[in-house]
């Protein structure tokens, strides 16, 4: 699980946005949507721990997979300074992604900011006939990868909080006015944790499935640790699981939002 | 020529074929990493602290990154003593490893209850933990004062029934005067450090990173203090010293070795390295091939400090 990793491609999305294209024949051949990797920044004591960065695209005919990324501290942006023909060390891929129905004939995947990445490769392997991508994104600036969301999807919706760009508003607003109009068989959910929150509470008026990806602060990545935990719904009471090892993707309706 | 290496360690009536083992709280109950490696290579592991009922722990999030290591509040998320019995003792019996079963209590009576119930059970050492620093009750509150560990060790040593090893917090102003208190009560061994308790501050937030605020320190970043605590312990009690406090590789071993230790803990090292475990083993017999060291014992507390 654990290898190293050879950077094929880098580009620069935004001005905090990378896309890294990685060669690994062991992760590429067995990524799935929603999956993560685990990946040391640097050698050395700095950024100490690895950043785990969710899989955005994989190529399994070249064997690569692409991940983006933000600039947040010291770790993501030593990442932003890799070059193509560095190797990286790579754990994964890891964790538990998407459940794709393939019976399901219209999916609708929401997401939010950075957290629209891990949906891309979900588009691209679901084999619904409706496909509907709503992205919502801060501001014109921000919003990236427009071409590609639209290549993999039936229908593309950009929301910006601020109106700059697409629909003024909220993702889940922009959502709900979706499932007036047809009601989707099930959604997917990546982004700000109020996004998901709202959303799952939506989606369970209208009766609607859906899963969501889950961030948070890890440690080893594996599920040995338990530093990286989610409230989830177990019998009549509730427990913390594990989000890298029992997520990063969840039923929405067995998550508990504070 | 190349000389046979002898790496079999005995602490306290505990055997260990080799002297590295996963360290409490860092390995859950080794089923996760032993999809990286053959849990066989290791002299034992300590499981994750197990406390009498089920624990929840604290709320996320639990960890921060600090420069060389990390900051946890965890706070002994546990399945509890007997669904370890159940479930996992069965798992790590199938590996040729000292299982060592790391125990807290809220209470005096639980510690005792905990050993009573450890002694019957499949396992070849307690470590009790007298040093959890991210729970509200127990623990530290014990291993924090002389008196504390010489009540607890006490009434524990007289139901134990297995090696016990009591392990120390740094966070008190003497460590030895705590080290002595746990061999007068009659442990068997000490392990040696918890973490050190800190805190870690998002500036833009103006919020601790922690939700429990405080953690406990580990990793890189604490291996002089630790290693200046197990020389200090070393020198002060005369059963074996297991020693602990950011452990990467051969080399840092050695080092605790020379230190007085007798055997080593490694554990966050892994989260970066899952082979840290592995590549301690292995660093430890180069060293000694190329020293002309036969016997690992040979090193604890081969310091010389003239």
């Amino acid at each position: 699980m654990r290898s190293f990793a050879t950077v094929k491609k880098t580009r620069q999305l935004n001005h905090d946005t990378f896309l890294l294209c990685l060669k690994s024949e062991k992760i590429a051949s067995c990524a799935e949507a929603g999956q993560f990797v685990n990946l040391k920044c640097c050698d050395g004591l700095d950024a100490y721990l690895r950043r785990p960065i969710s899989i955005h695209s994989v190529n399994r005919e070249c064997n690569t997979f692409d991940i983006v990324f933000q600039v947040r501290g010291k770790g993501t942006s030593l990442l932003s300074r890799i070059r193509p023909g560095d190797e990286i060390d790579v754990i994964g891929p890891l964790g538990r992604g998407f459940t794709l129905d393939h019976s399901h004939r219209h999916i609708v995947v929401a997401g939010g900011g950075i957290g629209i990445f891990p949906l891309f490769q979900l588009l691209k392997d679901h084999t619904a006939a409706k496909k509907t991508a709503v992205l919502g994104f801060r501001s014109k600036d921000f919003v990236v990868l427009e071409d590609e969301f639209k290549k993999h999807s039936t229908e593309l919706l950009i929301a910006t909080d601020d109106g700059s760009y697409g629909i003024k508003g909220f993702v889940t607003d922009v959502l709900e006015k979706i499932i007036q109009k047809e009601k989707p068989d099930m959604v997917y959910f990546c982004g700000p944790e109020v996004m998901m929150k709202t959303g799952v509470k939506l989606l369970q008026k209208y009766n609607i499935p859906c899963e969501v990806s889950l961030e948070q602060r890890m440690g080893c990545g594996i599920g040995a640790c338990l530093v990286c935990v989610c409230k989830t719904r177990k019998d009549n009471d509730w427990d913390y699981s594990r989000i890298c090892a029992d997520g990063p993707v969840f039923k929405g309706e067995d998550i508990i939002f504070d | 020529m190349k000389k046979n290496i002898n790496l079999e360690v005995n602490i306290a009536g505990l055997s260990l074929k080799n002297p590295v083992i996963a360290a409490s709280g860092t390995f859950g109950f080794g089923r996760e990493y032993s999809k990286f490696f053959d849990l066989n290579l290791l002299g034992g592991i300590s499981v994750k602290g197990l406390t009498l009922k089920p624990r929840k722990g604290n709320p996320p999030p639990r960890i921060a990154e600090t420069p060389g290591g990390i900051l946890n509040s965890v706070g002994l998320q546990n399945p509890g003593v007997h669904a370890f019995i159940e479930n996992e003792i069965p798992f790590l019996r199938q590996y040729n490893t000292a299982i060592i079963a790391n125990a807290s209590g809220n209470t005096v009576e639980e510690y005792v209850e905990m050993t009573e119930i450890l002694s019957d059970a499949d396992i070849d050492a307690i470590e009790l933990n007298l040093s959890c620093p991210n729970v509200k009750e127990g623990c530290m509150t014990f291993g924090s004062s002389s008196r504390g560990v010489l009540e607890v060790v006490n009434k524990v040593k007289k139901v134990a029934r297995k090696p016990l090893i009591v392990k120390l917090t740094p966070n008190v102003t003497d460590i030895v005067e705590i080290a002595k208190a746990a061999e007068d009560a009659g442990a068997d061994a000490v392990s040696l450090i918890n973490t050190l308790l800190g805190m870690a501050i998002d500036v833009k937030t103006r919020r601790p990173i922690l939700a429990n605020i405080t953690g406990g320190l580990s990793g890189p970043c604490v291996k002089p203090i630790a290693l200046r605590m197990v020389y200090q312990v070393s020198q002060s009690v005369k059963i074996p010293v297991i020693g602990m406090g950011g452990i990467s590789n051969g080399i840092d071993a050695v080092e605790f070795f020379l230190a007085g230790a007798s055997a080593v803990m490694v554990g966050t090292a892994g989260f970066v390295n899952p082979m840290a475990w592995v590549e301690t083993v292995e660093g430890i017999k180069e060293y000694m091939t190329e020293n002309g060291i036969e016997d690992v014992k040979e090193l604890t507390g081969g310091l010389i400090a003239d």
